[in-house]
Formats: structure tokens, C-alpha cells, sequence
């Protein structure tokens, strides 16, 4: 016979017991979403769950920066209004040589029968805010799947690339920057046209370029520009500048670091472009090779 | 050492105090911080407080839930606040009669041990899923939720000890 508690007595299971599902159930969804990328559903509904309690945070934000932004001087506002009208003089300055240049530039591909690059289309988004998740390098910027954002898209600044569109919510996108440790761009050094591939190298400020020999014509204040070979970067927009060479001889490889040239942690708001209508569909995962025979016998027979 | 200091008798919690404190606390930790250094995890601390003094009424399935909600606003492996909180709860249920019979600040001193402790399993977690080692600044955030444990409690327990009735004519 058994005895069963009185029912006001009763608190359910014991607390081993809910920690142990409770752990199970989050162990289950981190290797759900590290290994097999599977819970993005999940995600994305939590999301949206989360999103009203986003937009209350940020309210008190927005209403500091616009006070601040309505206090600005007018001193201010007048030396920038200055510096902005030199600024345009000299850009219609360059704009009418570079009409000039587009022009001519359209000519010669056209000649060299090279597809004309259609202007990816782009969408201007702001940085909500950046990840509490001090393990990676990501911001939340406002647009999402409704705006037609997906993965996969580039991000950029007006200097340079800041990083790629990693999920999409239906509100937000999350954006993985170039200086995530799990992050990889490929770039060309615009002196010499070599090419690389930067990844973050996780302190948040700079990037690596790993595994380049030791006596590679590399050198510091180099410029890198995305080489486009992706298909998800365009082409020669700055990546980042190297600053710091260690070439040691016990080491095949040289340590290269750059700084990002974008303004990876200052930006308010960025350009997200859209996917390049040209790109040629990925080719199919490789055919299977026809495996060697099993077995030492058949191989000595070849 | 228990008899020297006054002991009140508080009044019940309400429920709804609780949710709105917690809420709040998500609130804090969803706000836009660029990498602060020292920032303490609210809803942890909150979380702490609850299961320490309501271990009733706050409990591993709220705290699994609202790590999960974390998880999901910060972009961070999903799965991975929701683990620590709950093993946070956990700690702090099974530690809070203990807890409860020290004074301010070595109570404080135990908040500081589970928080750190939790901090260490997102650390674990994340580095196990091959993340970059954010600097031993990140664990000062659970040092400065430890010194914010007097404030919390104070604030916290605030309703709790308001008087049943309301005399107005009380001459104190």
C-alpha cells in the first residue's frame, strides 16, 4: 500500500527532477541550433514574442538621442552645414568625372563582352542594437523578412562592408559583423590584387588573415577589398587595412591582423544590398566519385 | 548573532509584483548596451532574489523560459541563458533557507558565488560550441550584481513590508 501525500501537501515534481528536464530540454535545443541549425523556427516565433518588449527598451533611448540631437548648438549645426557644401562641391566635382568614367567603363566591358553588373538594389536599415552576447559580434538592425531581407545579404556603410545578414526575423535581422570569430570574407589587396580570405578574429576590432606564407607581399597600410569570388560580396568594396605583420621564421604561416575600415562599432545606420540577379545558380554538390575498390588485391591489380 | 537584529514579519508577496519586477528586469537586460563592461545580468539577479525568498512561487520553468527570451533578443545560442538560469534556480531554491539566515552582505557574498556560477556554465556552453573567450571583464558584471544585491532586496521586499492597516491617525 502506498501512501499519498495530502493533496495541499502537493508540489509536484521535485526540484531535481524539473531540473534535470528543464536542462535536457536546453541541451536538446543548443545542439539543435549549434549542429543542426533546426530550431530557427523556433526562434524566429520567440522573436517576434520578444519584439514589443525590444521596442519598450528601446523607447527611452530614442527620446534621449532626440532631446540631445535638439539641443545641439547652433554653432554646430552651421560648421557642419559649412563643411557639408564644401563637401559637395568637391563630390559634383568628382561625380562629373565619374559619369565620364562610367561611361567609358560600360564601353570597354561591353567590348570585352563581360555581363554589365547591374547596381544591386539596397535598403537602408538602422542598427537597433548590438548583441548582449559578449561570445560574438552581431546587431540587430530594424528591418526583416517583411522588408524582404534574408540571409545571406551583405551589409554595408558608406566606407565600407560591415558584415552579412544572418537570420531574419519577420521585424529584425540579425547581422553577423566581419569581425565575428565565425566569419569569413574573401578580399584581394588592391596593390597587388592577391587573394585572401579575412576572418574575425574575435576581440571584436580586428580581423586575421590566416594561413598566407611568411614571405607574402603583404605589407602594413595594405587596403583590402572584397574580390566578389562569393557571390554574396559585390566587388571592390573596402574590407579592411593591415595593421600588424609578424613574420616568424618558426611559423610557415605569417600573422597578418587588419583593422575593418567600416565603422563596425559606430554606425547608426547601414545599407543592406540585395542579391546580384546575375550570379549564376551554385552548381550541385559534387557528383560522387567512383570509389576505389576495396581491398588490397584489386588495388595491386590496377 | 540572529537576535540582535530585528526581524519583520513581512506581508505576502503579491504575484503580480513579482511578474512586473521580472519583467522589468528583461527590460534592463534587452536594453541597447554596447559593450559595457561590468554590467550586471538584471534578470538573473531577479531571478535569484525571487527563488530565494518565493521558492514557491518563482521557479525553474519561469527561470528556463525567460532565458530562453534572452537567448532569443540577443542573438546567443539558443538554449543557452535558458540552461544557466535554470541551473541558477536550482541553486538558489535548494540554497534559500540557508541563505536566509545570514546577514546583508553574506548573503550578498552567495549571490556572487551563483552568479559566477552561472556565468561559468555560459562560459563552458559557449566555448564547447566553439565561441571566442570574451576577457575575464565579462565576470565583473556578476561582482557588481553581488554589490547590487542590498538595493535589490530593499527595493524588492518594499511592498512587503508596508503596514497591513492604515491608520491615518497614527500619531508616529
Amino acid at each position: 500500500m502506498d501512501h499519498q501525500p495530502p493533496p495541499f501537501f502537493n508540489r509536484g515534481p521535485a526540484p531535481l527532477v524539473r531540473l534535470t528536464f528543464f536542462v535536457a530540454l536546453a541541451g536538446l535545443l543548443m545542439v539543435l541550433d549549434a549542429r543542426f541549425r533546426a530550431a530557427e523556427t523556433l526562434r524566429a516565433g520567440l522573436a517576434l514574442l520578444a519584439y514589443p518588449i525590444q521596442r519598450v527598451a528601446l523607447a527611452p533611448v530614442h527620446l534621449a538621442t532626440g532631446v540631445v540631437d535638439f539641443f545641439s548648438s547652433q554653432v554646430q549645426l552651421e560648421r557642419e552645414n559649412d563643411a557639408l557644401r564644401e563637401k559637395q562641391l568637391r563630390a559634383a566635382r568628382d561625380l562629373m568625372t565619374m559619369e565620364a568614367l562610367a561611361a567609358e567603363n560600360a564601353h570597354l566591358r561591353r567590348l570585352v563582352e563581360a555581363r554589365e553588373r547591374l547596381p544591386r538594389t539596397s535598403m537602408l536599415a538602422e542598427i537597433l542594437y548590438a548583441g548582449r552576447d559578449p561570445f560574438s559580434h552581431k546587431v540587430i538592425i530594424d528591418k526583416g523578412g517583411k522588408d524582404g531581407i534574408e540571409p545571406g545579404l551583405p551589409v554595408v556603410d558608406d566606407i565600407g562592408v560591415i558584415g552579412q545578414v544572418t537570420r531574419a526575423y519577420p521585424m529584425l535581422a540579425e547581422v553577423t559583423l566581419i569581425t565575428d570569430k565565425d566569419h569569413a570574407i574573401p578580399v584581394q589587396v588592391v596593390r597587388n590584387g592577391l587573394r585572401a580570405v579575412a576572418y574575425g578574429a574575435g576581440d571584436g576590432a580586428t580581423l586575421d588573415l590566416r594561413f598566407m606564407a611568411a614571405n607574402v607581399d603583404i605589407q602594413n597600410g595594405d587596403v583590402l577589398m572584397t574580390s566578389g569570388i562569393d557571390g554574396t560580396y559585390p566587388a571592390g568594396i573596402p574590407v579592411a587595412k593591415v595593421s600588424r605583420i609578424e613574420r616568424d621564421a618558426a611559423y610557415a604561416f605569417a600573422k597578418i591582423s587588419c583593422v575593418p575600415a567600416a565603422g563596425t562599432d559606430r554606425n547608426g545606420q547601414v545599407l543592406v544590398l540585395g542579391k546580384d540577379a546575375n550570379l549564376p545558380a551554385a552548381p550541385d554538390t559534387e557528383p560522387a566519385q567512383p570509389r576505389p575498390a576495396k581491398g588490397k588485391r584489386a588495388r595491386r591489380r590496377e | 548573532m540572529i537576535e540582535d537584529r530585528p526581524q519583520r514579519i513581512l506581508l505576502p508577496v503579491r504575484v503580480s509584483f513579482m511578474a512586473i519586477t521580472t519583467l522589468l528586469a528583461l527590460l534592463f537586460n534587452v536594453l541597447p548596451w554596447r559593450d559595457v563592461t561590468g554590467l550586471p545580468d538584471l534578470l538573473a539577479l531577479v531571478i535569484t532574489f525571487w527563488c530565494i525568498h518565493q521558492p514557491r512561487r518563482m521557479g525553474i520553468g519561469v527561470a528556463w523560459a525567460l532565458g530562453l527570451m534572452m537567448d532569443v533578443a540577443n542573438g546567443a545560442l539558443l538554449g543557452q541563458h535558458a540552461f544557466a538560469y535554470s541551473v541558477l534556480a536550482f541553486a538558489a531554491i535548494g540554497l534559500n533557507r540557508r541563505i536566509l539566515w545570514f546577514s546583508i552582505w553574506p548573503q550578498a557574498l552567495h549571490v556572487l558565488l551563483l552568479m559566477l556560477g552561472s556565468q561559468l556554465l555560459m562560459l563552458a556552453v559557449r566555448l564547447a560550441a566553439g565561441g571566442a573567450f570574451p576577457g575575464f571583464g565579462w565576470f565583473a558584471g556578476s561582482g557588481v550584481a553581488a554589490l547590487l544585491w542590498p538595493a535589490v532586496t530593499f527595493v524588492l521586499l518594499l511592498p512587503q513590508r508596508q503596514p497591513e492597516v492604515v491608520d491615518v491617525d497614527r500619531p508616529i
